[in-house]
């Protein structure tokens, strides 16, 4: 059972077709599940606290403004801890504010400086790349090893 | 600054989403409702919200797919259900992160279909999908193409 990342971090597709196939999927939920699970002080609506700019500076620097550095305390463990990915290219929806965008930059790039096998796909826009799509992800998945 | 005790520690929640004709969110709760011990069902518009110990929650999702497996999508979420820091209810409008969802919601008809579709055909033998950074540049002939349309 591989560890794959997946980005959109919040892809519902993405995330079952990874645990239908017998791996786990790393997702913005788990991370947020964890600080909302943790006690402290309150820091709502995220759970964010003041540490997580200072822990995300392992993977941005400290120009970097603090909203992606928040971010990157969430996702950095994750790409550390993944050994394979699967992104989706065309997620306009992922765009949000632009503490969002950047990360989502960084993310994309930190996943590519990685050395860990990765699918690189569109969302589909008929059936039959549907089919391709979901194929694509099942040989990508299969290639991994221990499928359920 | 206040102290911040969290609630249902040790536990996990996943949405269970339904895209189908023939299974609706009611169906799926009652479903829910009869095979859970213990744990907590929330009956949503596009499925359910499911809490409990992780052993017990995933007991559960696997017998809620076995409804309609290819119309079933699940995934987790980090919020217990009803969490005033993102309960629609407190907060007005769409719930934070159900837009993400939504727009899914609109492909899951063809992830449906691929997923009918592989149970007949062999996944090995489907072209890959188009390669999103394979972005190729005008081909020339093209471009000429386009001109000579505009010239004539």
């Amino acid at each position: 059972m591989a560890k794959v990342f997946i980005y959109p971090a919040t892809s519902l597709i993405l995330s079952d077709l990874v645990s239908r196939h017998g791996h786990t999927p790393l997702s913005s939920a788990v991370a947020i599940r964890e600080r909302v699970q943790t006690a402290g002080l309150e820091s709502p609506p995220l759970q964010i606290t003041p540490e997580e700019p200072k822990k995300g500076l392992k993977w941005a620097a400290v120009e970097v403004p603090s909203g992606v550095r928040g971010r990157m305390a969430l996702y950095g463990p994750m790409l550390e801890e993944c050994e394979a990915a699967i992104i989706i290219n065309d997620a306009d929806f992922a765009f949000g504010c632009m503490g969002c965008a950047r990360t989502n930059e960084l993310i994309k790039f930190l996943l590519r400086q990685k050395d860990v096998p990765k699918l690189d796909l569109n969302y589909p826009r008929n059936e039959e790349e549907g089919v391709q799509f979901v194929a694509a992800i099942k040989r990508f998945l299969a290639g991994l090893g221990s499928e359920k | 600054m206040t102290t911040y005790t969290p609630t249902h520690v040790g536990t996990v929640t996943k949405y269970v989403v339904v895209e189908s004709f023939d299974v609706t969110p009611a169906d799926l709760a009652i479903r829910g409702y009869e095979i859970s011990n213990g744990a907590m069902i929330k009956d949503t518009c596009f499925g359910l919200v499911v809490t409990g110990k992780p052993e017990e929650v995933e007991r559960i999702v696997t017998g809620l797919r076995t409804m309609d497996p290819d119309h079933i999508f699940v995934k987790d979420r980090g919020f217990p259900p009803g969490d005033p820091r993102r309960c629609r209810a407190n907060l007005g409008g769409a719930r934070p992160g159900y837009h993400g969802m939504e727009f899914e919601m609109t492909v899951i008809p063809y992830i449906t279909h691929g997923l009918e579709e592989l149970k007949k055909r062999d996944a090995t033998a489907v072209p890959a999908p188009k390669d999103p950074l394979d972005t190729s540049v005008l081909d020339v002939a093209i471009l000429k193409k386009l001109i000579d349309a505009q010239e004539s």
